[in-house]
């Protein structure tokens, strides 16, 4: 890509695009025929291909939301996405086998590097596969299976077969049908009991074609007494005309087992970002997601904890940065279901040049959940008058002795700060970086820290040509 | 070296005339004490100075190093050379002092500190003014008390090296220990630097010995002196001030 059509892209750091070349490559639009044909194309056993067809049909006659950004999703072109775009035929496990075009991208993504330094595993799908795959020895020989899902439904049909579906259900909502429809890719992994997988393992998800859909699958299992941190990063180009990305995530904690889901979304402001997240909690397991939104043009998610078995925990920290022309609707769910529960939700968002973030959270306890607690804490800050920040909030309580805390605030920043940072040397745009990363800082403290500084860095860039 | 001079200066907050013609000039290793009621303006003049923005120069001049500030941002006034040690530092959350200081000071020195040459340096201003180490990942200001947040500013002043240190109120809150700490510090300052010392109280003069002492009263300063004039408005308050 050159140099002038970087410039072009402005502000979004991973706004280039490669040339596209497609192997196999869908006609716009979707039917039933097409979700057979990805089905067929990828040799899947004939549940998955029926389960696609039933919620293909779940999809189509489910009216849209009336609830959210309805604006935005009414202008969604359902007819004008590729479903399906294979790129490489097939997933390398040598880095120096992936396509140069490719590798390109990665590469200036920096997803190799990261991996040799810091990282037990490693997925990279470009468009609708995998295009390369590495699992640490040592985990192998543990018995941890980490697979693209496309491979994982290939080797291991038994385990997604009794999973599959089984947290987000097709019928949950008209995004998942549509992902359960036409998914590809997405992660697979399975924890062997009392294994603690100590490195994270990695996904890097780009969509790199015009009007393209990504709907990734991604299904982790961490059987009893496990332990697996999940980390997942996202970019696109930045095209004049939309793509959609509409992921569902279900994660399974066996007893004592912890699953941490971290995810840095970075995409470009074109793309509409629908995605289901939601993990069951067996006794004393632990699911925690930590959750960044930042870019996209409209963003629907709230990471949900199925708090299952007794004394299970929840922790749902999630950030968000609305720019100009974005909507961030994201917040997050927790259900008690079972007696000594808990969860803490952490969350905070920014709104800058007109931009709206919205916190949407569910909290609910079930009349034979005793002795529940929870947390709630959301904070908007505000970096100017035209910026917009909501929060709705819904609570359902079946008994009294649940342990509720819910806090919220809505700032902007303050002259004061300003000023300070200003005398000690900062131009106003960095003092303004600086308190927007301290705001955000909850959350940072949670990435690996090769994420956070990146994290950092976008943040900061966000700020430039802020000041008006 | 004349590091400071202020000439007839006028300055408005939100159309309110605050100062009404002052006039003032420091010169490296001097140490000047404005003594005055509350709102008698000393804050004020003090902000102005650094380039506060809702402080409105409305008449007169500030020249500091020879140069006319009107055009200087904060952050270049900063860079400069000037510093400010706040009253009530406001608090920068989830930035972790550490952080914030090397940050500060590279970007006053205008250049990239090596980590171990910076530490270093940090480690020798922190035990001089009794600091415990854990303040470097404290979040700047952030539940610290009066007198903690005196200490860092100091010890940011101490860093940066200014060649005018404005101290707006920096005994107020301070315990005798912390005062005394605090001093040491203004006073190793204050040798290479003019300093603008802002205070209600003797106590402060009793450690850091001003060469001149101004008494403000209704935004204009009505005696000037020595260290003698400091002792006499303890002394006496500044009812007798107002009859001259």
């Amino acid at each position: 890509m050159s140099e002038q059509a970087y410039e072009a892209v402005g502000d979004y750091q991973y706004g280039f695009h490669d040339p596209e070349n497609a192997t196999i490559r869908f006609d716009k639009g979707l039917s039933e025929q097409v979700v057979r044909d990805i089905s067929a194309l990828k040799n899947e056993p004939e549940w998955m291909t029926e389960i696609r067809v039933k919620a293909y049909h779940h999809f189509m006659d489910r009216p849209m939301p009336d609830w959210g950004n309805c604006g935005m999703l009414e202008s969604i072109d359902f007819d004008n996405v590729t479903y399906f775009l294979r790129s490489s035929d097939q997933t390398e496990k040598d880095w120096d086998d992936v396509p140069d075009d490719i590798k390109n991208t990665f590469d200036r993504l920096g997803i190799p590097e990261a991996e040799q330094k810091w990282l037990g595993g490693v997925t990279a799908q470009y468009e609708s596969e995998a295009v390369y795959h590495s699992i640490r020895e040592d985990l192998e020989a543990q018995g941890v299976l980490f697979f693209d899902m496309d491979t994982g439904l290939k080797e291991h049909p038994e385990i997604v077969k009794k999973y599959f579906c089984s947290v987000v259900p097709y019928t949950d909502n008209k995004f998942a049908a549509l992902n359960t429809a036409v998914w590809s890719g997405g992660s697979f992994i399975y924890v062997p009991k009392n294994v603690h997988v100590e490195m994270p393992v990695q996904a890097y998800f780009r969509i790199n074609a015009k009007n393209m859909g990504q709907f990734e699958r991604t299904l982790i299992i961490a059987d009893e007494g496990s332990s697996i941190h999940y980390v997942e990063g996202c970019t696109a180009p930045t095209y004049s005309t939309d793509s959609l990305h509409s992921a569902v995530v279900e994660l399974i904690a066996m007893d004592n087992a912890k699953i941490r889901y971290s995810t840095v979304q970075n995409w470009s402001a074109n793309v509409y970002n629908l995605v289901t997240k939601r993990g069951i909690a067996h006794s004393n397991s632990v699911i925690e997601w930590v959750d960044g939104n930042i870019g996209s043009k409209l963003t629907m998610k709230y990471p949900a904890v199925i708090l299952k078995g007794d004394g299970a925990h929840a922790e749902v920290i999630s950030v968000a940065y609305a720019g100009e022309g974005q909507h961030q609707d994201a917040g997050a769910k927790v259900h008690h279901l079972a007696p000594n529960t808990t969860s803490n939700i952490l969350s905070k968002s920014i709104s800058k040049n007109g931009g709206r973030s919205s916190y949407r959270g569910m909290l609910q306890v079930s009349p034979k959940a005793e002795g529940c607690r929870s947390k709630v804490v959301c904070d908007a800050l505000m970096l100017d008058e035209d910026s917009r920040s909501d929060t709705y909030p819904t609570m359902e309580v079946g008994n009294s002795t649940a342990d509720l805390e819910h806090e919220a605030s809505v700032s902007k920043i303050s002259g004061e700060q300003l000023f300070y940072l200003m005398s000690r040397g900062f131009t106003e745009e960095e003092a303004m970086g600086m308190i927007v990363n301290g705001f955000f800082e909850p959350f940072t403290r949670e990435l690996p820290m090769e994420y956070a500084v990146e994290l950092n860095k976008l943040l900061e860039l966000e700020m430039e040509g802020s000041i008006g | 070296m004349e590091v400071l001079q202020i000439k007839d200066l006028h300055i408005s907050v939100g159309g309110t005339p605050i100062i009404n013609g002052i006039s003032m000039t420091i010169n490296k290793g001097e140490v000047h004490a404005i003594m005055g009621r509350n709102g008698a303006g000393k804050s004020t003049l003090a902000n102005a100075i650094m380039g506060h923005p809702a402080y409105e120069i409305t008449s007169g001049s500030v020249t500091f190093l020879g140069e006319p500030l009107d055009d200087y941002e904060v952050h270049e006034r900063a860079r400069a050379g000037m510093f400010l040690s706040f009253q009530y530092p406001p608090s920068i959350p989830g930035v972790q002092v550490g952080n914030f200081l090397k940050k500060s000071v590279s970007s006053i020195r205008n250049e990239q500190l090596k980590a171990r040459d910076f530490r270093k340096e940090l480690n020798a201003a922190m035990s001089q003014l009794e600091m415990d180490k854990s303040f470097l990942s404290r979040y700047v200001n952030d539940g610290f008390s009066g007198g903690e947040k005196k200490r860092l500013e100091t010890l940011q002043m101490l860093l940066l090296k200014p060649r005018l240190a404005l101290l707006d109120e920096t005994d107020s809150g301070l315990d005798i220990d912390a005062l005394r700490v605090v001093s040491k510090g203004i006073n190793e300052i204050a040798q290479e630097s003019g300093c603008l010392v802002i205070t209600h109280y003797q106590r402060l003069l009793d450690l850091v010995k001003p060469d001149y002492v101004h008494a403000m009263i209704d935004g204009k300063i009505v005696q000037s002196g020595g260290p003698e004039l400091a002792l006499k408005l303890e002394e006496k308050g500044y009812d007798w001030l107002e009859a001259i």
